[in-house]
């Protein structure tokens, strides 16, 4: 009988068992990051910045270099190592209270500068490592440990829409914002986290690719009616499109 | 070489340059802006890169990236912006690189002043951030010295994988003298196989990383950190002492203060009154064994400091309970004076 290969794991991702909660798309961004790298022949030439948040262990699931980075700090970091290593391709893996909460001067000012980094950023809408606190980007009436009564805007604010405030800036040369909600959806993730890696390549500037992803421990909610409150609730506060992309305006 | 009039803040980055320092991650703060604003000229011409980050959180971060990817690296600042550093600091100490930082001290606490101080002390020695960890402090009592000690600083971080810090103050970086740029002693570093340049898919992954979530994996970190912390107690003390031998009273002095110190001590001497001093020039590791020096006959120490008295505690510890201890020290951006410290002296002498 012959079998024919269809599927394998990247080689971009070592053999680490993941620690992720069930029903969690963090595995999902992973593969994509690494099919991406070695798609692009860039895996050897690569060095990733891991956040603080549910990513912190990601240092041994991506087969490349790695530093590890304190909360909110994955930008500057890279920013330096980018700097020392303009060749290499440098990117950052963060979630949403360590790029939305204290690290947006971090992020804000490695795209202003139009620091040659990509970043993937997570957004699951709540603080998923400490326990479910409320993030800048939780949901108006979102329930979390620190918002019990649901977010309100009189005492919150409303969520902080990254991908369009990142796009209010210059130095950043490709934003989109993506979802891993389906394998449609999945595939769009795809072509964007290759094209803001592209657009380290090309030198033109700061890349980042905004992920919509579960979290269904957290939410408390199963991980196939997580996948629909994201469709349902995060999708049209924080709609999929293309903020930027300056290889496309050029041409 | 011939000697050159230069601003201790020019010549600390001067010193870095010739050290082969080719990255600088800063952020303006009173009183050490010309140390940016003189790498922001000399890094380019030099190949290297200046970069003004947004925050010292920030430049901090950016040398733990630089260092990691295997830059040799300086930032510099001053007392407030230092507060912001240690976070920084930690993860570089946690993670074990190599780096330079220059902190020109001023007057605190919270916004303090921008005139010069060492209030630091605490922050400096005790490993400012969290967690258990040292790192070196040299502390310049001239601009020679501290183009000399930043010299060496970058191959002494390199051969421990540990933070050095120069240890200034205003008046070091503000005022001027005349130096030298010696050539300096290499020394054998080990090879920097540890640092993020890629795999080129032919290795495995090097992790930069502070983190150890299993309790049995941090102690024995910690512990290893430990070890490397008392190998540097044990080979890179330094300090000066002076006139130890039948002194009355021993001022125990550092970085600038020293040099009024030992003004009084001039003073004292044509008085008739025998003083001596010891100054630590490593204020972390602190030289201990210096106070062995000190004669039995010796009446008393006298810890002489631009603040309201940090490095005592360290004279306290060091010379064991054999000697009291006693305190003369302005603080706020007021400078020790000579005759501060002679009064000191004869009232420590009269009893009292």
């Amino acid at each position: 009988m012959m079998t024919t290969m269809v599927y394998s794991k990247s080689k971009a991702l070592t053999d680490a068992e993941l620690h992720y909660c069930p029903g969690c798309t963090h595995g999902v961004i992973h593969k994509l990051v690494a099919e991406v790298l070695v798609e692009l022949n860039v895996l050897g030439k690569s060095i990733g910045v891991i956040p603080v948040g549910c990513a912190a262990l990601a240092y041994k699931y991506f087969n490349c270099d790695v530093h590890q980075a304190a909360h909110g700090r994955a930008p500057a970091v890279a920013t330096g190592i980018k700097r020392v290593r303009p060749e290499e391709v440098v990117f950052t893996y963060q979630g949403d209270g360590d790029l939305a909460s204290i690290g947006t001067a971090e992020i804000i000012h490695a795209a202003h500068r139009g620091e040659k980094i990509t970043t993937i950023f997570v957004n699951n809408g709540i603080y998923g490592m400490t326990g479910g606190q409320m993030a800048p980007t939780t949901l108006i009436g979102q329930k979390s440990t620190t918002s019990p009564l649901g977010r309100t805007e009189e005492h919150s604010g409303k969520p902080l829409k990254v991908a369009e405030m990142l796009a209010t800036i210059d130095g950043a040369k490709f934003v989109e914002r993506v979802s891993v909600h389906n394998p449609a959806a999945v595939r769009k993730a795809k072509k964007a986290i290759r094209k803001a890696f592209e657009c380290q390549l090309s030198g033109k500037g700061f890349g980042i690719v905004e992920v919509l992803s579960t979290c269904p421990t957290n939410w408390g909610v199963t991980p196939v009616d997580g996948l629909k409150w994201l469709e349902e609730k995060m999708i049209p506060y924080y709609p999929l499109k293309n903020f930027r992309n300056t290889e496309e305006e050029e041409a | 070489m011939n000697k050159v009039l230069m601003k201790g803040n020019e010549a600390v980055c001067e010193a870095a340059i010739r050290a082969g320092c080719r990255y600088f991650f800063g952020y303006p703060i009173t009183p050490q802006n010309e140390i940016p604003e003189y790498m922001s000229k000399v890094m380019p011409e030099n190949g290297g890169v200046f970069l003004q980050a947004e925050s010292e959180v920030a430049a901090i971060n950016m040398v733990y990236g630089a260092v990691g990817a295997g830059g040799r690296v300086m930032t510099s600042s001053s007392s407030p912006g230092m507060s912001l550093k240690q976070e920084g600091i930690s993860y570089i100490a946690g993670a074990e690189l190599p780096c330079v930082i220059v902190n020109m001290m001023r007057g605190g606490p919270g916004l303090g002043s921008i005139q010069p101080g060492q209030a630091d002390y605490f922050q400096s020695t005790r490993g400012g951030g969290n967690g258990d960890y040292r790192h070196i402090v040299y502390a310049p009592a001239s601009i020679q010295e501290m183009v000399d000690l930043t010299m060496e600083a970058f191959d002494i971080a390199d051969l421990y994988r540990i933070p050095v810090l120069v240890l200034g103050d205003g008046m070091i970086g503000q005022m001027m003298e005349a130096v030298e740029f010696k050539s300096i002693k290499p020394i054998e570093l080990p090879d920097k196989d540890w640092i993020t340049d890629g795999t080129k898919e032919i290795r495995q992954p090097r992790i930069i990383n502070s983190l150890y979530l299993d309790p049995d994996e941090l102690y024995a970190h910690n512990l290893r950190l430990e070890k490397k912390h008392a190998l540097i107690e044990s080979r890179e003390v330094r300090f000066e002492t002076q006139g130890l031998e039948n002194a009355e009273v021993v001022c125990v002095a550092y970085g600038t203060t020293s040099r009024v110190v030992k003004n009084a001590i001039e003073e004292l001497e044509a008085e008739g009154i025998k003083v001596g001093i010891i100054r630590p020039i490593t204020l972390w590791p602190f030289p201990d064994k210096a106070f062995d020096e000190i004669s039995d006959t010796t009446k008393a120490l006298l810890t002489v400091e631009m603040s309201m008295g940090q490095m005592i505690d360290d004279v306290k510890i060091a010379s064991k309970g054999r000697w009291p201890v006693h305190f003369y020290g302005k603080s706020g951006g007021l400078v020790p004076t000579p005759t501060g410290v002679k009064e000191s002296v004869k009232k420590i002498m009269g009893g009292k």
